[in-house]
């Protein structure tokens, strides 16, 4: 990190703090250790990735600053205060698609607005169906969707509610290549209109590369933090640039030895 | 789905003793506090349970009751699981049967006991035909749709290796079926079970559901009555769980099968 | 297909229940004891129970029957039987016991049945009760159960209460598990209410088929009775199935 990249980053709050955080998991008398000691800030409007092998506990990392789970020691801290369980400033985008398929797009992307008075309400959704281009599609329901469809729904669903801070566990992964791409695209476009913080897990170092600031290298189980990578690219980035390759290369040998372990 | 920790292995036997244990206080505290001369206590039953072990008669209803449910069950399944193999494979053909089985389907195994008399006497024959009644048409409907389940992929590749349509039947359509069909013939068990008790209090002389309306009529024998149900009801739990240990086994088999 | 015409197709159906028809009309006139009757038969002896108005009389009676245990299981087996499934440990605490009391048939309660409510519409009621109420449980239990975990941990981080989070998330997450049980549990009703009325009561269609037997051995309303059953089962089953069409409930359907 160079001094002034140093000073740019303290400069931002802290949006997010991992303290010390190890995770226990008991099951029939047998404990399996899955996270193991980890220390992690994210800043404001920062967009991190978490990237490991799979099956490391990268999603449990994830449950736990989603509230879902509690670290079995080791406290995680959102805006300073210790998280206790889930909140609607931190929405979590589900990897098995969270979108309720007994209700419209329309509904879903309503369903956290309960709060709000009707008019506002339908001014939301018009809002977030359109920044996601769901057009058309109001009244239609999850199986009439296709997979993209349903993913940038979830996504709509997670921004309508104003959150803080998003989390996405390889939200694109069940998608075919083409969409993907686009995906990620989109996902950029609402990040740096909306200026949200995202925490984003993936396995695909070509992914993380692309959309990240910060690439969050995890080991296998037990996880650990084994590198944290500054991706010093501008957006748009050139997926051919020297730059690109460099870092990407690096995280392949990083993930490499992290294998080997 | 569940809103607490995973539970530790003593609670599994914990939990079930201890409902158990305050149903029976709860029967037990009724039946004192209603102070009720006829219906009988857990002590009761419990006596009236070793006193039809003592008499043999029980060990014949048993045996009259299982032997009912294993001849029309297995006549069902004979005739069912082919025709609707058959039936699922033609959709032709199921357009034809289906509306006649859609008709006869809602009517009560029971209802037939008068036309059961009459073809076959008062008798075991007569139970036999309305059990075979009762599982026939869910084996029948478990095999049409364990058929045409059957992804068209695993049709095109055996047609694909050159199949004659029997060998396809045998070789991919059954096997790929036979785990619906396998739940198909674990529902119709639990139907002929519920269907020959109540045969049993209508159309013969003995068995589980005669010794349960035999032991009302003569003497208001309550306490009896109360352990023959309970009979029942644990028999039927050993067939569907024999029955399940069978899929086991079955779905083992074939699937070792598949891959030599 | 080939070779067969549009017609051909349409009147598929029905070929086989016409040639069946057919075949039983002169099975019926060829026996020599003329017990059991022909369709025409049949078709008598509705129209001879219509006239005396027991047509009506009876499958109100039993319809009436029906729809109180039905109803009655149904509210109480529901919420129970969801509360059941969300506690882990309810579930296993409970298990044993249903699974001992599943496999006994309704009817076996008969003796208990009169002795409790005595000989009439209490008593068939009770019984359509017993025998609806176990298989609902058990499917509420199952629904309940099998609520995937992401859709109550998405309710949750929206920040609803536990009120919203069951009534938005949880209800219709089971509903159309929910549905396919009260449709087989409404068929198992409908067996049950007929052999509880051959022995339990004199009204009804079970009254009617074991009636008309003993009573002068009619077999043409034995059979008449027997059809009847058949097509309000068959009413009462499409009517379950048009719910499952409902479009919000449709999604827990396989998507075809």
């Amino acid at each position: 990190m160079s001094v002034a990249e140093a000073v740019l980053a303290s400069s931002l709050k802290t949006k997010l703090r991992v303290d010390h955080v190890s995770m226990v998991f008991k099951r029939g008398g047998k404990s399996t250790p899955v996270l193991e000691d980890i220390n992690l800030e994210v800043k404001d409007g920062e967009f991190v990735c978490l990237l490991g092998p799979s099956g490391c506990g990268k999603t449990t990392l994830l449950n736990a600053m989603g509230g879902f789970l509690s670290p079995t020691s080791g406290e995680i801290r959102a805006d300073a205060e210790i998280v206790h369980g889930p909140d609607p400033r931190r929405i979590f985008v589900f990897q098995e698609r969270g979108v309720f398929p007994w209700l419209t797009v329309e509904g879903n992307i309503g369903f956290g607005l309960f709060k709000l008075p009707r008019a506002e309400k339908e001014k939301r959704i018009a809002y977030y169906i359109k920044m996601v281009g769901l057009e058309g599609f109001e009244k239609a329901y999850p199986p009439e969707l296709s997979g993209g469809m349903k993913q940038r729904l979830e996504v709509a669903r997670a921004l309508a509610v104003n959150p803080d801070m998003l989390f996405l566990d390889e939200p694109f992964g069940a998608l075919d290549s083409i969409t993907r791409l686009v995906m990620r695209g989109e996902l950029l476009r609402i990040w740096e209109t909306e200026r949200k913080t995202i925490i984003f897990v993936t396995h695909d170092i070509d992914e993380a590369v692309q959309l990240a600031d910060r690439v969050v290298v995890m080991s296998a189980r037990p996880a650990t933090i084994r590198q944290i990578v500054n991706i010093d690219i501008p957006h748009p980035r050139d997926i051919s640039s020297a730059r690109y390759l460099e870092l990407r290369d690096s995280i392949f040998k990083q993930i490499g030895l992290a294998q080997k372990k | 789905m569940n809103s607490l920790a995973e539970p530790r292995k003593w609670e599994k036997l914990f939990w079930p003793i201890l409902a158990s244990a305050l149903l029976l206080a709860l029967w037990h505290c009724s039946v004192v506090w209603t102070a009720t001369k006829i219906f009988p206590s857990p002590r009761d039953v419990e006596r009236g349970l070793a006193e039809l072990l003592r008499h043999h008669v029980l060990w014949n209803d048993i045996g009259d009751s299982l032997r009912r449910v294993s001849v029309g069950f297995g006549t069902a399944a004979l005739i069912g699981i082919p025709l609707g193999l058959v039936l699922g494979w033609y959709p032709a053909a199921n357009q034809v049967v289906n509306p006649v089985m859609q008709i006869l389907r809602p009517i009560s195994p029971i209802a037939w006991i008068p036309i059961a008399i009459i073809l076959f006497g008062v008798g075991d024959r007569a139970a036999m035909f309305l059990i075979f009644l009762g599982a026939f048409f869910p084996i029948v409907v478990a095999c049409i749709n364990g058929v045409s389940n059957v992804p068209s992929v695993f049709r095109r590749a055996g047609r694909n290796f050159g199949l004659t349509p029997v060998q396809l039947l045998a070789k991919v359509v059954f096997p790929a079926a036979l785990p619906q069909i396998l739940v198909g013939l674990r529902i119709a068990l639990g139907i002929a079970w519920l269907v020959v008790v109540a045969a049993e209090m209508i159309a013969v002389d003995s068995g589980l559901g005669y010794l349960v309306i035999d032991s009302r009529n003569s003497g208001k024998r309550y306490d009896l009555v109360v352990a023959a149900i309970l009979l029942i009801g644990v028999i039927g739990l050993l067939l569907d769980f024999g029955f399940r240990r069978l899929e086991k086994l079955r779905s083992v088999r074939w699937g070792f099968r598949n891959e030599s | 297909m080939r070779g067969i015409t549009n017609i051909g197709v349409r009147l598929r159906p029905f070929a086989l229940i016409a040639i069946l028809l057919i075949l039983w009309e002169i099975a019926a006139r060829r026996q020599s004891a003329h017990l059991l009757p022909g369709p025409w038969g049949v078709v008598h002896g509705i129209a001879d129970l219509a006239q005396h108005g027991l047509l009506v009389k009876y499958i109100v009676a039993s319809l009436f029957r029906v729809t109180w245990g039905f109803l009655l299981a149904a509210i109480l087996a529901i919420p129970l039987g969801l509360t059941i499934g969300w506690y882990r440990r309810a579930e296993m605490a409970l298990n044993p016991i249903l699974q001992v009391l599943r496999p006994i048939s309704p009817l076996a309660w008969i003796p208990i049945a009169i002795l409790w409510f005595g000989v009439g519409d209490l008593a068939a009621i009770f019984l359509i009760f017993l025998g609806s109420f176990l298989p609902l449980l058990l499917t509420a239990i199952n629904a309940a159960r099998s609520v995937p975990a992401v859709y109550v941990n998405a309710g949750r981080n929206f920040g609803l209460g536990p009120v919203r989070l069951v009534y938005q998330v949880f209800y219709p997450a089971v509903v159309p598990q929910l549905i396919v049980g009260l449709r087989i549990t409404l068929g198992v009703a409908w067996l049950v209410v007929v052999a509880a009325e051959m022995i339990a009561v004199n009204s009804g269609l079970g009254f009617l088929i074991i009636d008309a037997r003993n009573a002068g051995n009619r077999y043409d309303l034995v059979v008449a009775g027997m059809v009847i059953i058949g097509v309000i089962g068959l009413l009462l089953d499409m009517g379950m199935r048009s719910l499952e069409k409902v479009r919000s409930f449709r999604w827990g359907y396989s998507e075809d």
